[in-house]
């Protein structure tokens, strides 16, 4: 009795670890396959325009907030760290460093996430449960082409702008709350704000956004071009889509922050 | 092993005609994981020709399509088109073909973001092969032809009702002038007169382009109303070939069973509760 317990134990883990290892398969699949259409014509501009407005226009509110009330944060959550100091000079330099390098990527990539890797999922995955993507292929189009590179190349090209405009704002979020709130002196948090910025802190967050903006569109076609039974199949491929983007946009952004500023 | 009615299939038609069919499967083969769908499927489509293939739910009709149309793999044997096999074409060759063929989908398969010309247009568009107003005008040259006005062009087909989208995807497939249009359960979830309306269309746009059609249905009255010949598709085989006449007559219990729609005879349904 015991064994049989024992036995369906390794049963259970075996096939997680191999729906695991066959998953990961078949999304690098399903990327190369991406990346080798990317270079087939024809090149759809019309869709590809559409979907720069839909994931840079139409997302920027929600980026602008975030990335504002972060970098407020910061700044309030750094003076009462460092209030037994003279603070002006690490409040700006910590709101400089946290919101160009970490929180305007993260928090875009995690918001974008939200927003367009569930419409991409629930979109693809409705055209799939409807035939629409079969009906494309029946018309000489090719799916990839059509669906999925205008919206990665979207992806990759939308979110460091996304997260260049927070970088500005979530910077003024923090300059906001240094002057008017803990009155500091505008000109000298300018002049600190200027003195500790490098190319390197905005070049990374860009290089972090590309990378999240990939993970999202592709995880967001991915689910949905690979959804099936109904209506239950989009939802799932919907939560799949945000839960996996949101996972990876983690795991990268460690891996990243580890590439350009620990080795 | 339960032994099935020697089927006529495919030799009739290469016997008749003697030329090259327009379409051929060969022994198709094709499994999903242990369940067998598709157990050598043979079958000759001559030119010209309407051929409807006739079954239950689950034997494999829509699995024999989606082969042809290359949207599945058969595990094993050949489909010729013209006398090319489809497994051996590149990608351009094989998108060469699709050019030549029209799909009418179940469910229509419109897209959603594209408007009711558009739609009709999309491969005239996407091959630039005309101007975009040119597109727009076959496109309602193409709906009027399955009896839609112009004014239909510009809706979207959320807004459409069943039998206009399923008219609407009609004029999609033979926008192009296709040598062989494909039809999937073209009657699915209409009325019976909007069914009979859609049959009708169907004869006239296929006798008009005069193309080589192949319907797959479990509608007997569409069968009848569209066919020049019958096949039976069950367990994955076609059991029997023949035309509408020799379909009244035959006395093959399975296909004389699914024609008179009786519960009792050799195909069992599988109920499971």
């Amino acid at each position: 009795m015991k064994s049989e317990i024992r036995w369906q134990f390794v049963d259970k883990v075996g096939r997680v670890v191999l729906n695991f290892f066959a998953a990961a398969g078949r999304l690098g699949l399903f990327a190369s396959e991406t990346l080798i259409q990317c270079f087939h014509r024809p090149f759809y501009l019309k869709a590809f325009g559409a979907q720069l407005i839909e994931i840079g226009f139409y997302s920027l509110p929600v980026v602008a907030l975030t990335t504002l009330f972060s970098g407020m944060v910061i700044a309030l959550q750094t003076y009462t760290g460092f209030s037994s100091f003279s603070s002006e000079g690490p409040v700006a330099m910590v709101v400089l460093i946290s919101v160009t390098r970490e929180l305007a990527p993260v928090m875009a990539g995690l918001m974008v996430a939200g927003r367009i890797g569930a419409s991409m999922a629930a979109e693809l995955g409705t055209m799939r449960v409807t035939e629409q993507i079969d009906a494309l292929t029946t018309l000489s189009t090719n799916p990839f082409r059509y669906l999925i590179v205008p919206r990665v190349l979207a992806g990759i090209v939308m979110l460091p702008i996304l997260v260049l405009i927070g970088d500005i704002i979530g910077i003024c979020g923090g300059y906001l709350i240094g002057i008017y709130k803990l009155e500091f002196n505008a000109s000298t948090y300018l002049m600190n704000t200027w003195t500790y910025l490098q190319a390197m802190d905005i070049v990374s967050g860009m290089t972090k956004a590309a990378v999240f903006g990939f993970i999202i569109t592709l995880l967001g076609c991915y689910n949905g071009f690979y959804s099936k039974g109904g209506a239950q199949g989009v939802g799932q491929a919907t939560t799949n889509a945000v839960v996996s983007a949101s996972i990876l946009i983690l795991i990268f952004n460690y891996i990243l922050t580890e590439v350009f500023f620990a080795l | 092993m339960k032994l099935l009615p020697k089927a006529k299939h495919g030799m009739v038609s290469r016997k008749q005609s003697g030329e090259m069919p327009k379409l051929r499967l060969m022994g198709v083969y094709k499994a999903f994981g242990k369940k067998k769908v598709l157990n050598g499927v043979d079958l000759d489509v001559a030119k010209g020709e309407t051929l409807v293939i006739i079954g239950g739910s689950g034997t494999g009709k829509s699995v024999t399509l989606k082969c042809i149309l290359g949207l599945l793999q058969p595990d094993k044997g050949g489909i010729e088109f013209d006398g090319q096999n489809l497994a051996d074409l590149t990608q351009a060759e094989r998108d060469e073909v699709n050019s030549k063929i029209g799909m009418l989908f179940q469910s229509a398969a419109l897209f959603d973001s594209l408007s009711v010309w558009e739609n009709v247009a999309f491969s005239l568009l996407q091959n630039k092969t005309v101007s975009k107003a040119e597109a727009k005008r076959i496109a309602i040259q193409k709906l009027a032809q399955v009896g839609l006005n112009k004014d239909v062009a510009e809706v979207y087909p959320a807004d459409l009702s069943g039998g206009m989208k399923k008219r609407v995807g009609l004029a999609r497939a033979i926008a192009t002038n296709p040598e062989v249009i494909f039809f999937d359960e073209p009657t699915t979830g209409l009325d019976p007169i909007m069914s009979d309306v859609i049959n009708d269309l169907i004869v006239s746009t296929v006798k008009q382009l005069g193309a080589t059609a192949l319907t797959i249905t479990h509608d007997m009255n569409s069968a009848k109303k569209i066919a020049d010949k019958i096949a039976m598709l069950y367990e994955g085989k076609i059991i029997w070939v023949g035309t509408v006449k020799e379909l009244e007559k035959t006395k093959n219990p399975y296909v004389r069973q699914f024609v008179a729609g009786s519960a009792n005879g050799p195909i069992k349904m599988e109920v499971k509760v």
